[in-house]
């Protein structure tokens, strides 16, 4: 049987379908009660209108079910609020891959991040511009590359 | 302002702010901007979910976000006079959302450090999604301001238009969580700071019409109700 938290960590984001909610950062506890198998999961969101909240719990909720762990409750919390120092190492390269320029480290508590060139997800030039301060979803914004041309997704840094 | 009434108060503020934004989908002047105007609408929303939310456990009468978003008649609604005005055009929007946001940075930023561990979760998380609101907002001041003849003077009188209805925003409340008077000598900063910037003149105080927050409101807010609760009301219980 899989782990309720394997089995949660598995669970991929459903608006960026590379990368696994663990991966995102957005995935904070999986505890199970020892007597009962009862499993609690604790998820926070990018974005506090984030849309994709309650596909993501349907999906935690299935994968669970799917792994034998059928009790499940899914929490959602707001403190501490997400970061995108938050992603892993590993989500990070799965976006670059997927053609999505991962955001620069954040590091500190500023509340406007100063952004730094942005590399081109496909070529790596980083001569590139940003069209668009939002994108196709509340975490993105829209970026172009001078060098090959390609307009690409930059995850803001937040 | 008891605890209940801020809450409802800035919470209705996100509601009603979400809605009026979410007028521009689909006419923004550019698709970028379209864009940029619903994920604002969407934040604001987000917010507003979660303080409406903590507003009916506060209250204590079994009351959700939908009830008291969907089921409130207009005198029950406690948002600032500045969110429910009109769009008018792109200058008169990016007016009202630069103050909103130069207004919501500092209150979130406070409300983040306040006691009650609820609304210091949802001041983290949204003041930096306000930030970005901020951001946006100044560079459209600045790039209308400093812009064109045209566009220079479309947006000062849309400055002008919307600069009375930001005074009821920081009508002192030593009882509220957070006393919104200790809020506008940073709003006064960004505000100074951008218009500067922009070329723009601040308009001088007047006339600074208020009551928003005891329910009193202009006409424009019964016709945003009634465009955003129809369905509700109509069908009670719908879901998607």
């Amino acid at each position: 049987m899989t782990s309720a938290r394997d089995a949660a960590a598995a669970v991929v984001d459903p608006e960026i379908r590379v990368i696994t909610i663990d991966e995102l950062g957005i995935l904070r506890a999986v505890d199970e009660e020892p007597g009962t198998g009862r499993v609690v999961v604790t998820i926070t969101p990018t974005y506090t209108g984030c849309p994709a909240m309650d596909v993501i719990r349907a999906d935690i909720r299935r994968a669970l079910a799917a792994a034998g762990h059928p009790d499940a409750e899914v929490r959602t919390v707001y403190h501490p609020a997400w970061s995108t120092d938050w992603i892993s190492d590993a989500g990070r390269a799965k976006l670059a891959a997927a053609g999505i320029a991962p955001p620069a480290p954040r590091g500190d508590d500023t509340v406007v991040p100063l952004t730094l060139a942005v590399r081109c997800p496909r070529c790596g030039s980083p001569e590139t511009t940003q069209i668009s301060r939002f994108g196709s979803t509340a975490c993105k914004a829209l970026w172009r590359c001078r060098s090959c041309s390609e307009p690409f997704d930059h995850l803001k840094a937040l | 302002m008891s605890r209940f009434d801020f809450t409802l108060a800035i919470g209705d503020d996100a509601l009603i702010a979400a809605q009026r934004l979410g007028e521009w989908t689909s006419r923004a002047p550019e698709m970028e901007e379209d864009i940029a105007l619903a994920n604002i609408a969407l934040d604001q929303l987000g917010a507003a979910r979660l303080l409406l939310t903590y507003a009916g456990e506060l209250e204590g009468a079994g009351r959700d976000e939908d009830d008291l978003a969907f089921l409130r008649d207009d005198r029950e609604f406690r948002n600032c006079l500045l969110v429910e005005l009109p769009n008018g055009d792109f200058g008169v929007t990016m007016a009202k959302l630069f103050f909103l946001a130069a207004y919501q940075v500092p209150l979130y930023t406070a409300l983040a450090g306040c006691a009650d561990e609820r609304l210091a979760a949802v001041g983290a998380k949204a003041r930096k999604e306000s930030a970005y609101h901020l951001d946006h907002a100044a560079l459209w001041v600045k790039r209308l301001g400093d812009g064109t003849e045209e566009s220079h003077r479309r947006m000062q009188d849309a400055v002008d238009e919307v600069w009375p209805y930001v005074h009821e925003l920081f009508n002192p409340d030593p009882a509220a969580p957070v006393d919104p008077s200790t809020l506008r000598a940073d709003f006064d900063a960004t505000v100074s700071a951008v218009l500067d910037e922009a070329t723009l003149t601040r308009p001088e105080t007047g006339w600074t019409p208020g009551g928003g927050r005891d329910g009193l409101h202009t006409e424009h807010l019964s016709y945003l109700l009634a465009e955003m609760q129809v369905l509700h009301r109509a069908h009670p219980g719908a879901s998607w």
